[in-house]
């Protein structure tokens, strides 16, 4: 999984002068450049892809961000951006002539509002820290995106993380007062603002999700919400996955927006099962997990409305937490589905794709087709309610090809999203993992629009240049790679 | 399939436009896109040759079990309203709609939101994916017709709120939300002080709170949602329910600024959105929304006044309607207001879409 770099190599002379520049503005435990200590950040979230940086830096306040900043720009050296490395997408690859800026030090809460419901925090703080430091006020920061014990709220920023609660309460996007970001020019903006909207264009809106190509984020005022009194969740098993679709639809269009929907197939039941004993029954084609949350009147009339769906949807069996020790159970075996799968097998490449609700059954029968063409079991968890589809291909790395054939098969997954409607990446984010599916989703004038915007924020294309965007050449051999494998994918389906 | 190699086919409805906003950069004359001009007040100039976008209308996919809806920007806002409401959902940002006629392209370019916005977001939360035509004329596509995308840098989020200076909006594809189950409105005599602490204590808490606001010595709360937790909340918060149809008449003519509060002849008002715990401003006559996040302030107050208050608490101040029209608009710090105008080069080089609309010309 090697991809071309686009940095020529530094001279001897310009790598001194940028290690010497770099030291007198940087304490020396925030500094790192020897191999033995930037091995560790080879790679994120994605360690399919590793590259060893020419060097760290671990900044300790904003002015260090700035100054880092501008020394990295007067020698033309490009800056990869890295929160906790939990990414999934490459995101945080090193560049070899780059130096890698992490963000882990600056890891402090600057304020708390309960009243204005607000948090001011570094860009290493936790996720799952935020809320744990709000939960005295009754509060607490919505999206839980799975790594949130471990995720850091700038990578958040970074990559628009989303989390099983999101259909009810929104992205990273949507809670998000304001943020101050640090520009390639050493330049402070600050984005956003504390009320609920900013004057001119929504800047903030276009740096959530940007992968840290625009800015580096040094501090993020997020929004905070009154917590739930009451959750409660209803697990239902169908023999079928079209049974278990119509299930969500049939949920959706009653008018409920759960706080929580997700479903499993039969592969990653099974495997979870033997991992945690959640007791979800084993011969259940698709399991349906649907939770409700708010005072106990919401939850209560809500939660009868969904076990009666699902009955009429065909459901072989309804359960309903009972209690919230049953409740974490079931949620139990969701949320480790991804280690559950990987205790099955060397290795697992979980995918991330999005495709209209409605094309669910013929995706998932199209990935049963790829699965089959592949020689490759692929396990499915899926975002029900928002249409995010995870797929685990199961692999063997240490088998010579499976690593190219489990890279194969997700790309045609991603390809066969597009085509269904749907888009490459829900949630995880295009890093380099998807750079080349960037080339099926969007036209070349489309391209050249975000490289323009990524122009306005940095005029230098220093900031995590090789990521998320294409250059036009890397789609045109891409392009001449897919035509020679003989025809475009799937020519069965309907294109819109 | 889309790609690279193979640039995307120019929708037939599309096609004029594009030829119209050719001939305009090759004439150098500036556009004003317009729907149903129902925020011409609003606009700090209104220069250039109308694009009407009337032409471009109707709903294209409306799946109500997706919960989305792609339409035209120029299909008229009572037409997606109706649809929706067809399927007891609705546009859960509640856009005003000022007068009949509006566009949902002019919605959502505005930007504008509506009373519910305090408790389900504003109309960019709500775009999902939006198609345009830049000022070169390349029709383009961002985001898409799913809950969730990153692919890419969130142009179709930009385009909500950019009033038609980036680009033609052409078709944009939305969220849309269950109409809730049950409302109920409630009114307390309270001062202006008492109202902002009290919003802010019941917003800690879960309370189903979907629109607030607070004109002379009265404030108007609605709670939205399942029967049962309606019915909790108004027990323990107390006041005095309003019927359902005088309930209903205030709060669109809030949403509408049908309301006397903006109707005064000749009145200059002031639109100033800032931290909702903001103690009360003082300037004049006031409308207050959004929990305190929002303060409409009526009167002739000074520019550089407003902007300065809203700038300490966290907001920014625009002149709403009324008033010296060249000093509405909140200055944006100088290095954010050159990535302004980077990004505006970057979609509108030649300066064509509505100039001077959002930001005075350099």
């Amino acid at each position: 999984m090697g991809k071309p770099e686009l940095f020529p190599a530094l001279s001897t002379a310009d790598r001194a002068a940028l290690l010497t520049r770099l030291g007198a503005v940087l304490p020396a435990t925030s500094l790192l450049w020897s191999a033995e200590d930037t091995r560790p950040y080879e790679c994120d979230g994605l360690s399919a892809f590793r590259r060893v940086p020419l060097a760290v830096v671990l900044p300790e306040t904003e002015q260090q961000v700035v100054d880092v900043l501008r020394i990295c720009r007067d020698l033309k050296v490009p800056v990869v951006p890295r929160g906790a490395g939990t990414g999934l997408s490459g995101g945080a690859l090193p560049m070899t002539e780059g130096v890698t800026l992490g963000l882990s030090k600056m890891k402090r809460i600057l304020a708390v509002d309960p009243l204005a419901r607000t948090a001011r925090v570094q860009p290493g703080v936790r996720n799952l820290a935020i809320s744990e430091a709000v939960a005295p006020h009754g509060l607490y920061y919505a999206p839980d995106p799975s790594s949130q014990i471990a995720c850091s709220i700038g990578g958040n920023i970074a990559e628009n993380s989303g989390g099983v609660h999101c259909l009810k309460y929104g992205l990273t996007v949507h809670n998000v007062h304001a943020l101050r970001m640090v520009t390639i020019d050493g330049d402070i903006v600050e984005l956003g603002g504390l009320g609920l909207d900013a004057a001119g264009y929504d800047l903030m809106a276009l740096a959530i999700g940007s992968e840290g190509m625009l800015g580096i984020v040094t501090e993020i005022t997020v929004k905070l919400l009154p917590k739930p009194v009451k959750a409660q969740v209803v697990l239902a098993a169908f023999d079928s996955v079209v049974k278990a679709g119509e299930a969500v639809a049939a949920v959706i269009g009653a008018g409920i927006i759960p706080a929580g929907l997700e479903m499993m197939d039969q592969l990653a039941t099974r495997a979870v099962e033997q991992f945690v004993h959640a007791g979800y029954p084993l011969d259940a084609a698709a399991i349906l997990l649907c939770e409700s949350d708010g005072t106990p009147e919401e939850v209560a009339s809500e939660i009868a409305r969904v076990i009666d769906i699902m009955r009429n949807c065909g459901a072989t069996e309804v359960r309903c937490s009972r209690d919230d020790a049953e409740r974490l159970r079931f949620w139990s075996g969701r949320k480790s589905a991804f280690p559950a799968v990987g205790r099955l097998v060397p290795d697992y490449y979980c995918m991330d794709g999005t495709i209209p609700k409605k094309n669910l059954a013929a995706v998932l029968d199209g990935i049963a087709r790829l699965s089959a063409q592949h020689g490759m079991q692929c396990a499915n968890v899926f975002h029900a309610g928002d249409g995010n589809l995870h797929p685990l291909i199961m692999f063997d790395a240490n088998v010579p090809g499976q690593s190219e054939t489990a890279e194969r098969f997700g790309a045609d997954i991603l390809e066969l999203c597009v085509a269904m409607g749907g888009t490459i990446t829900g949630e995880h984010g295009v890093g380099m993992e998807k750079i080349d599916q960037m080339c099926v989703q969007f036209t070349t004038p489309e391209l050249d629009t975000f490289h323009a915007v990524k122009r306005a924020f940095d005029p230098h294309r220093l900031l995590n240049p090789d990521k998320a965007i294409p250059t036009l050449a890397r789609c045109a051999d891409y392009g001449a790679m897919r035509v020679s494998r003989g025809a475009l994918p799937f020519p069965e389906l309907p294109r819109f | 399939m889309n790609g690279p190699l193979a640039p995307a086919t120019v929708d037939p409805t599309v096609a004029p436009f594009v030829d119209r906003i050719l001939a305009a950069r090759a004439a150098r004359t500036p556009l004003r896109i317009r729907g149903g001009g129902t925020k011409d007040f609003h606009a700090a100039r209104l220069d250039g040759d109308v694009l009407d976008t009337a032409a471009l209308s109707g709903i294209v996919d409306h799946e109500p079990s997706e919960l989305v809806l792609v339409a035209r920007a120029g299909t008229p806002l009572a037409e997606v309203e109706a649809a929706l409401a067809a399927h007891g959902q609705c546009l859960a940002f509640e856009p005003p709609r000022f007068a009949h006629g509006g566009t949902l392209g002019g919605a959502i370019a505005s930007g504008l939101s509506g009373p519910r916005r305090v408790s389900t977001g504003s109309a960019r939360d709500y775009v999902l994916g939006v198609a345009i035509v830049d000022g070169r004329g390349q029709a383009l596509r961002f985001g898409g017709r799913v809950m969730k995308n990153v692919a890419g840098y969130d142009v179709s989020r930009l385009i909500a709120g950019s009033w038609g200076t980036l680009a033609l909006l052409t078709e944009v594809a939305l969220k849309v939300l269950p109409r809730p189950e049950a409302e109920t409105t409630l009114r307390f005599e309270m001062a202006e002080a008492d109202a902002i602490a009290q919003l802010a204590r019941w917003a800690g808490q879960p309370l189903p709170i979907s629109a607030s606001a607070h004109l002379e010595q009265t404030l108007t709360v609605r709670l939205s949602g399942a029967g049962s937790a309606v019915d909790a909340a108004r027990a323990k918060l107390g006041g005095d329910p309003v019927p359902t149809h005088t309930a209903d008449a205030f709060w669109n003519a809030l949403r509408d600024q049908s309301a006397a509060f903006f109707t005064v002849p000749g009145r200059t008002v002031w639109r100033v959105s800032l931290q909702s715990t903001a103690p009360p401003l003082g300037l004049g006559p006031q409308c207050l929304e959004w929990g305190g996040a929002l303060r409409w302030i009526a009167g002739d107050v000074d520019a550089d006044t407003v902007h300065a208050t809203a700038a300490r608490h966290g907001g920014h101040a625009t002149l709403w309607h009324g008033g010296d029209r060249g000093r509405g608009l909140q200055r944006v710090a100088p290095g954010v207001m050159a990535i302004q105008r980077r990004l505006k080069a970057a979609l509108d080089p030649d300066g064509l879409f509505g100039p001077g609309r959002l930001f005075p010309d350099p």
